[in-house]
């Protein structure tokens, strides 16, 4: 799992690809907390374009992000994701937190 | 109930083996001629119960995990995971939704939640000290 992060219109944007599992999030977790504390965004998106499989690590790991941005004032979107992920995020319920876009 | 066809592998208790198991129950999945979507869920629960043999089951050693598949009446995949690790104290507690006793950075506590509705049926053995065997089964009807 590989993650990278760039600013674009304004917001920091983490591009995720690979296989979200408990070893893909373990791979990505230090350096998305890195990449943010780096750049102490106001807006952030997590970009799924590529990840093409997640189970709920992947939950863990939004749920992580999401609270990091929290506690320094910003906010996260998740974007591009595809079905199979998007089956897990309903099944959790964790859209009521974070907002979440469709592939 | 007859049992026509079934496989038996074993693997170390490593995080690189989550990608593994899942690729090798979907492969031996695909002799049902499951669908997309139905392949997907097998996959995701399989990714929960093997990830939670190697976080908990085997806190910081490498214990076995040993996975056996098996096609009931040419329709119903089953799935079970057994290891030999530090077993669950109260069952009903663990699957409740959001229930974690792992670093809550990186569980959720939706790993039983989401056997249950991506497969139908779960079934949980386990004694502390002895370790734990949970068995899934999915009844697939998307094609056939
Ligand atoms: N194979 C296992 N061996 C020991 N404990 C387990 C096992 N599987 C699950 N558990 C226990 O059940 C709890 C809930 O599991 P789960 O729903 O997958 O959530 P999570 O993995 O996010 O903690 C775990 O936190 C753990 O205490
Ligand atoms: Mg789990």
């Amino acid at each position: 799992m590989k993650i990278s992060g760039e600013i674009k219109g304004g917001a920091l944007f983490l591009s995720l690809s690979g296989e979200l599992d408990h070893h893909g999030a373990k791979e990505v977790m230090a350096s998305a907390a890195e990449i943010i504390d780096e750049h102490v965004p106001r807006n952030c998106v997590m970009d799924f374009k590529d990840v093409g499989f997640m189970d709920s690590s992947g939950i863990a790991l939004i749920l992580n992000v999401n609270k990091r941005l929290g506690n320094i004032g910003g906010r996260l979107r998740v974007e591009n994701v595809a079905r199979q992920p998007m089956k897990v995020i309903k099944a959790s319920g964790i859209e009521r937190i974070v907002s979440i876009k469709e592939q | 109930m007859k049992t026509k066809d079934y496989i038996k592998v074993s693997f170390p208790s490593l995080s690189s083996n989550e990608g593994f198991a899942r690729s090798c129950v979907a492969c031996f999945a695909a002799r049902l001629d499951p669908t997309l979507d139905e392949l997907s869920d097998i996959k995701t629960a399989v990714s929960e119960a093997v990830t939670n043999c190697i976080v908990h089951a085997y806190p910081g050693e490498i214990g076995t995990i040993h996975m056996r598949c098996r096609i009931i009446d040419d329709k119903t995949i089953e799935v079970s995971l057994r290891d030999t690790g530090v077993g669950i104290e109260d069952v009903d507690k663990a699957r409740e939704p959001l229930f974690t006793t792992g670093d809550p950075c990186e569980r959720a506590g939706m790993g039983f939640s989401i056997m249950e509705s991506f497969m139908g049926k779960v079934k949980v053995r386990s004694k502390p000290g002895k370790g734990t065997t949970v068995v899934m089964r999915k009844t697939l009807d998307g094609r056939k």
